[in-house]
């Protein structure tokens, strides 16, 4: 049962591998691989969370004893969920730039020569 | 581990499967964005709220106006 | 390589990789008994050391902010990386379409618009008091901008992203960021220490560095998130 967080994290990361490897569409395969990012943002926070503990924001009233989460993975975690967004961005104008080319953005259907 | 961290451990769990398995990426980007909103509430029961509103905001509104402008691209390339 | 023969390879590398990870897993600290000594004193410090009330903030513009300049040079070089991709080979003579018919979508988009640049500002401006910041707010200003488009208004929606000024804006942030923590070398301090007045705990006027670089933060995400999202836009609007 304490594993089952940790579990989840693995399981995004291979759903959305096999999302990748079947993929047939490279807009679909881009998405995919978004899910395979968020079993990091899973990861992180699961790994930082404690039992008991309320979110590290000690606004007035809340005594700095009580304790929290851990900060460090929420600060590593909350960057990237916005810096992912832009890498899926160039990733997708790749994927309009292969369509722009090629004339299809099923990665089975790619030929060298056509790049 | 309280119940609520369980019931959404399951959502997002089954949620990245269904964004996997939706194979038309304009239904998937519907998709995504749900996938999103429930991770949302999975990181609020993890006590860390502002990974939550940077998923909230990234999720909701970049992601998905991003993937749909791509989507609209290719669509309009096919027509002619 | 036919489709059967990479679905088994699939199977076989998953099942390796799914092993390994469950194994790793296990040596794990149970979840919600994590003892990492470094969040228990940053959570028990940032306070008094930093005067702010969102340690995460703390971590993110101050304790960790040398992490955070590589996660905006890689924001930066992203949304360049769009730029020069999607830019190169757009033809500028057809005129751009005004697709959005519906009344509605007008009027509801219309509406949003303001609330939602307020609510990405009042993120920016008390990221280092409440759940918050550059990050967050940079992308909902950002959402309030391309808002004006979904209310059917393209021009409207150009006029208030000039390109010049974004790109400016992203360069700006990006740099900003970096000269706070030159200036601090020429305070007598370190790369990006905190060298400013601290203030007073739980209000605007706190954490030294950390708003300035938060606010730079929030000018570089705002703007490379409206510059993709231009240039997705422009994509769409003029047909190759």
């Amino acid at each position: 049962m304490t594993l089952l967080p940790y579990l989840l994290a693995a399981w995004l990361f291979l759903v959305g591998l096999y999302g990748v490897v079947t993929s047939r569409h490279l807009v679909h395969l881009v998405i995919c691989l978004s899910v395979m990012q968020s079993a990091t943002y899973v990861l992180l926070l699961a790994i930082g969370y404690r039992s008991g503990k309320k979110a590290p924001i000690f606004t007035a009233g809340v005594p700095v004893k009580v304790g929290a989460v851990d900060p460090v993975v929420q600060a590593l975690t909350l960057t990237d969920v916005v810096v992912s967004v832009t890498g899926v961005a160039l990733l997708l104008a790749l994927v309009v730039e292969i369509w722009k080319r090629a004339g299809t953005v099923d990665p089975d259907r790619l030929r060298r020569k056509e790049l | 581990m309280i119940p609520l961290q369980l019931v959404t451990i399951a959502l997002v769990g089954l949620g990245g499967l269904a964004v996997v398995t939706s194979r038309d990426p304009l239904r998937q980007t519907i998709v995504a964005g749900l996938y999103g909103l429930v991770l949302v509430v999975l990181f609020v029961v993890l006590q860390a709220p502002d990974v939550a509103l940077s998923e909230l905001v990234a999720s909701t509104v970049a992601f998905p106006f991003i993937v749909l402008a791509a989507l609209a691209k290719l669509r309009d390339r096919r027509r002619e | 390589m036919s489709r059967n023969v990479r679905l088994g390879l699939f199977a076989a590398a998953g099942a390796m990789l799914a092993a390994l990870l469950v194994w790793g897993f296990t040596g794990l600290p149970a979840f919600g008994d994590f003892q990492g000594e470094y969040g228990w004193i940053l959570n028990d410090v940032a306070g008094h050391e930093r005067h702010v009330t969102n340690v995460v903030a703390s971590v993110v513009f101050d304790y960790r902010g040398f992490d955070t300049l590589g996660e905006e040079f890689i924001l930066f070089a992203a949304a360049i990386g769009v730029a020069l991709l999607l830019r190169e080979a757009r033809d500028d003579r057809e005129r751009p379409r005004d697709e959005v018919r519906s009344d509605a979508v007008r009027a509801v988009g219309l509406m949003l618009v303001g609330p939602t640049v307020v609510v990405g500002l009042y993120l920016v401006a008390h990221g280092y008091l409440t759940p918050g910041g550059g990050f967050q707010g940079g992308v909902a200003v950002a959402a309030g901008v391309v808002l004006l488009y979904a209310a059917g208004r393209y021009r409207a929606y150009s006029a208030a992203s000039p390109h010049g000024l974004v790109e400016l804006a992203e360069g700006a942030g990006a740099g900003a960021y970096a000269a706070v923590g030159v200036a601090a070398l020429f305070a007598g301090g370190l790369f990006l220490e905190n060298v400013v007045e601290l203030g007073t705990r739980g209000t605007l006027a706190s954490g030294g560095t950390i708003p300035i670089l938060n606010a730079a933060a929030g000018l570089e995400v705002t703007a490379a998130v409206v510059l993709l999202l231009h240039e997705f836009l422009e994509e769409v609007m003029y047909p190759a």
